[in-house]
């Protein structure tokens, strides 16, 4: 067991704080959180047999991959992907990397399982456009058949936003009808309208933060600020797992990176302590910002940040945090406000509060909030403020009632009974899905739950039986996750009714079954 | 899992064989090349052990048991 020492300077006691290192368990105080809630989080190791047989799968496709790729040189068969011209064979070949190898020889196969065409609403149930492919997956044609009433178990709907009723959507339509749908300039020169001055009180206010400013893309609030906030003589400390556009927003800036271990608090103390000491990469200065990025709720794993640690630690060395919560915010927290509600922590200890409207708002667009000062700085020097172009009025007016829903400002208890329809949704999934003897990662209050498949032949049959079963379910494989760890991703909706859940699980147990995917030991 | 008949019971049991080698994702002309290279190795490996596992450890036992009771037949049969 270990205890941060020093911890009275920001008020959290010694006691609120330990860790333990067999399971890792959250102990919470704080006002809006039962003390003595215990959070559980494990990412169970499959048995060693699944291992091998993994990489045995992936060595016998490799295997096949390099004769198909002699077959093709020699001329035996045709090739259908890129390739060199024959003036260009004497230069540096372009196309022998394991990456397009891997596209050739393994991701072509069974390329069916993704981008599967929608053609409705993105909401509980949705219809697919029938796909076929005569020639393995190299081509595709429509049969024009649609697939009706699919259960959608892959869409971040996580509050039911993504809907269509005509009286929740009257106030979007009047906005489309009064402003329009396109702004048609950036936020500086003339993209700046009253909408959007009112939508980020609201933000502001929903978070609990001074100030919050928002943009058009998700991707684009993070890939286009952190380099407005730290540059060269920064350093960075970003947790192993984090999103790519975080990734791609810290090397634009041109700070120096270090990644520490998910989740492990240890391991970052001892980074910040050996940064401190050492000073920038040459000449030994003290560091310009530290700022440590992690976010909310990671999309592929399912676990929680350990947000009441972090804090004190930032406290304790004198760093910023960037929390990026495009995946809690909505989601997590007993009025829905992230997990800054999730813990009890106040929203002024964070530096900058990222997130996206994209998942539980049913809309499109990111924001940053936090104290005034920051906000307007980045108001005039930002990237995405000067150049993209601001946030379309309908999808504004989409988020500004959802935020009304939420709180209640509309008048109706909607919304507190969205959320809490999805923690129970939430608890019932993890909990059954634990029963069955599936192996499942991730903190039990998180709504997305990944479901470990490990091998490549029963990843693709999984997704393949799901839809003749009429469940739509995302499945992840390589470069998103670790070779050996490929996943199916399940995302709890408000909009899941208990019935859907229970057919879900019910073809979830005989999938599993018949493909043998039940690795979990703890029954 | 309720099978119905041994039929069904061994589908099940070479769709496993598919998934777990990974051969599932290929082509079905891929497939039969590796179950025939696959068949081949285990055939080989079959008559092999029956040609030869007898008299290894016929030949194994021999060597054992002499070690282990050959010393005092020996001095036996020159005191008689």
């Amino acid at each position: 067991m270990e205890t941060l020492t020093h911890p009275d300077q920001n008020g959290l006691k010694c006691k609120d704080i330990h860790i333990c290192h067999n399971t890792t368990q959250i102990h919470v105080g704080g006002p809006g959180v039962t003390s003595g809630q215990h959070r559980q989080e494990d990412f169970e190791k499959a048995p060693m047999h699944v291992a091998v047989l993994t990489y045995l799968g992936f060595g016998i496709v490799t295997l096949f991959g390099y004769f198909r790729d002699f077959l093709r040189a020699v001329g035996l068969e045709k090739r259908n992907l890129a390739q060199e011209r024959e003036e260009q064979k004497e230069f540096v070949p372009l196309y022998q990397d394991f990456e397009n190898f891997y596209t050739r020889n393994l991701y072509m196969r069974v390329r069916d399982n993704w981008n599967r065409p929608l053609c409705s609403l993105p909401g509980p149930v949705i219809d697919l456009m029938e796909r076929v492919s005569d020639d393995y997956n190299w081509t595709f044609r429509l049969t024009g058949r649609t697939i009706h009433n699919v259960i959608n178990m892959g869409s971040y709907n996580y509050l039911g936003f993504a809907e269509n009723t005509a009286d929740y959507l009257e106030t979007v339509a009047d906005k489309a009808r009064h402003y329009g749908v396109g702004v048609c300039s950036t936020r500086q020169e003339t993209g700046t309208l009253d909408i959007h001055v009112e939508l980020e009180y609201l933000v502001a206010r929903f978070l609990g933060v001074e100030s919050s400013m928002v943009f058009g893309m998700g991707f684009a609030t993070n890939s286009m600020n952190i380099p407005a906030l730290v540059g060269k003589g920064c350093l960075i400390l970003s947790d192993e797992l984090n999103h790519t556009s975080l990734i791609l927003g810290a090397r634009l800036s041109g700070a120096t990176i270090k990644v520490f271990k998910h989740n492990d608090m240890a391991y970052l103390e001892k980074e910040l302590r050996d940064s401190i000491c050492s000073g920038q990469p040459r000449t030994h200065r003290p560091w310009r910002k530290i700022l440590i990025m992690v976010e909310g709720i990671y999309s592929m794993e399912g676990s929680v940040v350990r947000l009441p640690e972090l804090i004190a630690l930032k406290k304790r060395y004198k760093a910023c945090l960037y929390l990026d919560e495009a995946h809690s915010i909505g989601a997590v927290g007993p009025g829905g406000r992230g997990v800054t509600e999730l813990f009890g922590v106040n929203p002024a200890d964070v530096d900058v509060m990222m997130g996206t409207f994209t998942k539980s708002f049913g809309a499109a667009g990111g924001y940053i909030a936090g104290k005034k000062e920051l906000v307007d700085y980045l108001r005039s020097r930002s990237h995405s403020a000067m150049y993209t172009s601001s946030m379309s009025p309908p999808i504004a007016e989409q988020i500004i009632r959802a935020i009304k829903c939420i709180t209640g400002h509309d008048g109706s208890t909607e919304g507190i009974k969205r959320i809490r329809q999805l923690a129970e949704n939430t608890r019932y999934f993890r909990a059954k899905v634990k029963k069955m003897g599936f192996i499942i990662y991730g903190n039990d209050d998180s709504p997305v739950v990944p479901i470990l498949l490990y091998m490549p032949g029963k990843v693709v049959a999984f997704a393949r039986e799901m839809l003749e079963r009429k469940i739509a379910v995302v499945v992840v494989g390589f470069p998103a996750t670790p070779i050996t760890e490929a996943r199916a991703r399940f995302c709890m909706s408000a909009a899941h009714t208990k019935d859907m859940l229970d057919e879900v699980l019910h073809h979830l147990d005989e999938v599993g079954d018949t493909l043998g995917l039940k690795f979990s030991r703890r029954k | 899992m309720a099978f119905k008949n041994l039929m069904e019971y061994l589908a099940w049991l070479y769709y496993q064989y598919l998934l777990v080698t990974g051969i599932y994702v290929l082509e079905p002309w891929e497939k039969s090349i590796f179950n025939s290279l696959l068949f081949s190795a285990v055939a080989m490996v079959i008559y092999t052990s029956y040609v030869f596992v007898p008299i290894h450890v016929r030949l194994a036992l021999e060597f054992f048991s002499a070690i282990c009771g050959g010393q005092p037949e020996s001095t036996m049969a020159l005191m008689n």
